[in-house]
């Protein structure tokens, strides 16, 4: 067996859980450029949808049952911002942060209050959870298709955001919060757009997310989203492409480490004998990189340099 | 010769490709009051930035009592960037953090209020005795250091009765009035025990019955801690009236110096100040 | 001075009643009564006040938003825990693996000293426990101390998960035990003590006594020259700095220390719970401590223990029939419909009622006061009223 052999299906898996971080990752790192706010409630957002979805598949059929999906999940995060973010606006950065896990941990309590702590299967969407044969390895369609959809999504959004009024608005916006408020930007509508692009992204996340993935409990969107949020640190905090990138190598990264002890091991390149469980490294490895990252080059790959003025 | 506290040497500082402050060199010397003046944007607070080292000059060496405290040259990205004077000149790397400066003997205050706001006067100036006390973190806790804590009590206490703050020490910082609070800074950077205290625009926002009295109170302070001063002001008055020298920069580069009278004669000040009309002659 | 020595006096009196009182109950409250209860929430929340505490000392008094809480503790637990289990029956726990840590100090100390031994090994290993993890903080320290804040939180976050992940590694299995559960170490019910015929119970009190002894060194840290430079780093660093004080050393002072007693605050929890799994110590863990001193009042160390006790008696026992649906109130016993009250509700309403605190009380309960400070108000609102009385009279 070659190593092609061996180290495809994991780059493959990994460019697509990559893709998904990504989708979610766009959510910070809009969010973060305008409200200098971790939305730490982001995760549990696609955790949310993943639930949402299950219900309603349950009563209607999946094709009205999707568009229903995004249009709930679009007005939670609506009324997250308003209920508990917008009341901090001028409060301390630490304040809305904090406001930010209190929202974390009411979804995360809701869920467990709604589900009763047990995990639930997610629908089976049709098309994209087919097995299909992809350069000689066995997949769901969906693993080959997210990193696609993924990049045409975020060339529609950075289309958008770079010759619509409301994109100019946001670019602006992020740029200088006061100073934009001051040309009259309306502000708050700025970032009700924010948040529903962002969370929007996130619902479409959460279905290929889930699709792979076979159940949603309470804490599913905890890791996938710190992970998120390290994507939008690591491409630079407030640039779309940056999370893109930044999303795929975090997802190529823990899926090759997930597959260390076969790929390094006597079947792959032989480098280790006796397995060295690194897979459960696999979730820790993502905030090494977070580390070495802000060690090395605290603004991310492509992010702005913040000057305090004394 | 008199001696030399602070001397610059060729001091420039560069932000991206903007030269805030363009091969500046100054003295300072033993007991002088000194200002720094220029208009709006001169680089007058870049220039205390770089001697309190919270910005690391670009290009150019400080010295404070003839041992050097900064010293820099392009280096990295600013190599191709750089486009300041002096180039080549020096060739060593001295950086020290703005506490390592405050510990030498330089203090400051600044242009903006910094007070500690949410602690009391007391505490604001307690926290500068904390550097000079001998003292861990292990004896502080269990009140070993009762004997240090006491003396640096007591200095508090005279320190603040000096400054006609006795009154208000158990007050909280930010609820004083804001003449006071410019006192107070002014007597948390005393606290600190420095040879050249940095004054960045004292008088800001003050009328001039306040602005009198500033000037005898830096006068006074002089005197009684036997320091030296170098302050950024825009009151001229006040300028005029207490400095032995004057600098004063434009666009980064110094422009003129000398004694008060020399410098308000300067037609490069004036036209500095005033602005020139480029095409007089039409 | 004479005043500030009987509020001292007063104090000290106070807190030797209590721990008197918690004494009694322990010896009269059977386990299997409905008011062991208390005793239970006692435990937990002496344990949840002094991690509340020493993150209190890093988020409100030096202004380091750190999110790491959740590792140091697991740090502390499983330091506590390992080296704590008596070397006999170290084999019925590491199932999977050849045991490597082959001392016990409990044990030790307890053959050569007996029950007092025992008790003084429980102590060197939970000072152990705090001494590892504040080395840990130290490691940790060096990188992240130098972020700005909101980056500062996420790397501790990060570190913490890192930790998680190290210690449920099969390769550390000899150490750690791996992804099983450490068990049958000294805990709660072990702690005795036969006086004449009887045998005392002092789990509980033990377990408070070390917490408040804890609690006792970090406010008098707070109130020492160093908690003042503490602060100053909090209200302005670039100030901070230029007042002489180099920001890294005193930020990791503040961290380590903070750790060393959130490692302390974790083998307390392992004495408590009696097992150590390391997928438990999870980032929600943080957000309950950070979300109990916002309850208290971020600055306020006497508000963090009022928070974590509210926490704990509201989470455990107070707000249990929200759960059950069972209520008794005036001791008619009501049965609400369980179509609504079922298990989970209780961390629904509680989660609200945090929303509700970090929203309209900003805050907390206390603000960045202390106790002291509002009993000095209540009392002097209380004299105030006394010369009034007199003159209306007069």
């Amino acid at each position: 067996m070659n190593l092609f052999d061996i180290i495809m299906p994991y780059i493959i898996a990994g460019l697509s859980v990559g893709g998904q971080y990504a989708l979610i990752a766009i959510g910070y790192t809009m969010v973060y450029g305008i409200l200098r706010l971790i939305n730490f409630a982001h995760g549990d957002v696609f955790m949310i949808s993943g639930l949402v979805m299950i219900y309603v598949a349950a009563e209607v059929p999946l094709y009205i049952s999707i568009p229903i999906v995004i249009a709930i999940i679009m007005v939670i995060g609506f009324t997250i911002e308003r209920v508990a973010y917008k009341p901090l606006r001028n409060a301390p950065r630490m304040s809305v942060m904090i406001s930010a896990i209190g929202v974390s941990y009411l979804l995360q309590n809701l869920a467990l209050y709604l589900t009763g702590g047990l995990a639930r299967r997610y629908p089976t969407i049709p098309w994209i959870s087919d097995s299909i044969v992809f350069i000689g390895i066995t997949t769901r369609r969906v693993t080959v298709i997210t990193p696609f959809l993924v990049v045409a999504m975020v060339v529609v959004l950075v289309w958008l955001i770079n010759h619509t009024k409301t994109g100019i608005a946001m670019r602006a916006v992020a740029k200088d919060f006061e100073t934009s408020q001051l040309m009259g930007i309306k502000i708050n509508s700025v970032i009700s757009s924010t948040f529903a692009i962002g969370t929007f992204l996130a619902v479409a996340g959460s279905f290929l997310f889930f699709s792979n993935f076979p159940s949603v409990f309470p804490a599913a969107g905890a890791m996938p989203g710190l992970k998120a949020f390290v994507a939008a640190v690591f491409g630079g905090i407030g640039s779309i492409p940056g999370a893109v990138l930044g999303g795929l190598l975090i997802g190529v990264f823990e899926s090759l480490i997930k597959g260390a002890d076969i790929i390094l091991g006597p079947a792959g390149f032989g480098i280790i004998r006796t397995p060295m469980e690194l897979a459960t490294f696999s979730d820790a490895f993502t905030f090494v990189l977070l580390v070495i990252v802000l060690i090395f080059k605290p603004t991310g790959l492509f992010g702005d340099k913040p000057t305090e003025k004394v | 010769m008199a001696e030399n506290v602070l001397r610059l040497e060729d001091v420039t500082m560069q932000f991206g490709g903007v030269v805030a402050v363009n091969g500046f060199s100054m003295e300072v010397n033993k007991n002088e009051i000194v200002a720094l003046i220029g208009p709006n944007g001169a680089g007058k607070t870049t220039a205390f930035n770089c001697i309190t080292s919270v910005y690391e000059p670009t290009n150019g060496r400080i010295l404070l009592n003839n041992e050097v405290i900064a010293e820099n040259h392009p280096q990295g990205k600013m190599k191709d960037l750089y486009k300041g004077e002096n180039k080549g000149k020096y060739t060593k790397v001295v950086k020290f953090t703005p506490d390592r400066i405050t510990r030498r003997g330089i203090a400051r205050t600044f242009q903006n209020i910094r007070l500690f706001k949410a602690l009391t006067v007391f505490d604001n100036v307690m926290i500068a005795k904390h550097m000079r006390a001998k003292q861990n973190i292990f004896t502080a806790t269990f009140r070993l250091n009762a004997k240090e804590e006491k003396r640096m009590q007591e200095e508090t206490m005279v320190l603040l009765k000096e400054q006609n703050l006795d009154l208000y020490k158990d007050h909280i910082a930010s609820s004083l009035p804001y003449g006071l609070q410019r006192r107070l800074e002014i007597a948390r950077a005393l606290a600190t025990e420095p040879s050249l205290l940095l004054l960045d625009e004292p008088a800001a926002g003050m009328n001039p019955q306040e602005t009198q009295e500033l000037a005898d109170f830096i006068k006074q302070i002089r005197e009684q801690y036997r320091i030296t001063i170098l302050l950024i002001e825009h009151h001229m008055d006040l300028v005029m009236q207490i400095s032995e020298r004057v600098y004063v920069l434009d666009f980064g580069k110094l422009i003129s110096s000398g004694t008060p009278d020399e410098v308000q004669n300067d037609q490069k000040v004036i036209d500095a100040y005033l602005g020139v009309v480029e095409d007089a002659e039409d | 001075m004479n005043k500030n020595n009987s509020s001292k006096i007063t104090a000290a009196v106070l807190l030797i009643l209590l721990f008197g009182l918690v004494i009694f109950l322990e010896q009269v409250i059977r386990p299997t009564d409905e008011w062991a209860m208390l005793l239970s929430c006692l435990r937990m929340g002496s344990v949840y006040a002094l991690v509340a505490v020493s993150m209190n000392l890093l988020n409100g008094f030096t202004g380091l938003f750190s999110l790491g809480q959740a590792g140091f503790m697991l740090i502390g637990a499983y330091t506590y825990a390992i080296f704590s289990i008596p070397l006999d029956l170290k084999d019925s726990v590491y199932t999977f693996y050849d045991y490597s840590v082959k001392i016990s100090f409990p044990e030790v100390l307890g053959n050569v000293f007996g029950g007092f031994g025992m008790i003084t090994g429980v102590l060197v290993s939970i000072i152990l426990a705090g001494i590892i993890t504040a080395m840990a903080a130290f490691l940790i320290g060096l990188p992240v101390l130098r972020l700005r804040s909101d980056y500062l939180a996420i790397a501790t976050l990060g570190f913490a998960e890192i930790i998680r992940a190290v210690f449920l590694w099969g390769r550390l299995g000899p150490v750690t035990n791996g992804s099983n559960p450490l068990r049958r170490f000294t805990r709660t019910s072990d702690f005795t003590m036969d006086v004449g015929n009887t045998t005392l119970t002092l789990g509980t009190t033990t377990i408070m006594i070390i917490a408040a002894a804890c609690i006792f060194v970090i406010i008098l840290l707070v109130n020492s020259s160093y908690g003042r430079v503490f602060k100053a780093i909090r209200e302005d660093e670039i100030a901070a700095e230029a007042m002489g004080i180099n920001l890294y050393k005193h930020k990791q002072l503040s961290f380590c220390i903070s750790s060393f007693f959130t490692g302390v605050g974790g083998a307390l929890l392992a004495i408590f719970m009696g097992t150590v799994m390391a997928s438990n110590f999870m980032a929600a863990m943080t957000y309950e401590f950070l979300l109990i001193i916002v309850l208290g009042g971020i600055g306020s160390i006497s508000g963090s223990v009022v928070g974590a006790m509210l926490f704990v008696f509201a989470s455990q026992w107070w707000l249990r029939w929200l759960d059950s649906g069972i209520i008794t109130l005036f001791g008619t016993r009501y049965i609400l419909p369980n179509t609504i009250f079922r298990s989970g509700f209780r961390l629904v309403v509680f989660s609200v009622i945090i929303m509700c605190v970090v929203l309209f009380f900003r805050r907390g309960l206390m603000g960045d006061k202390e106790l002291p400070y509002y009993w000095n108000k209540l009392k002097s609102r209380i004299m105030a009223r006394k010369p009034k009385a007199g003159e209306s009279n007069g």
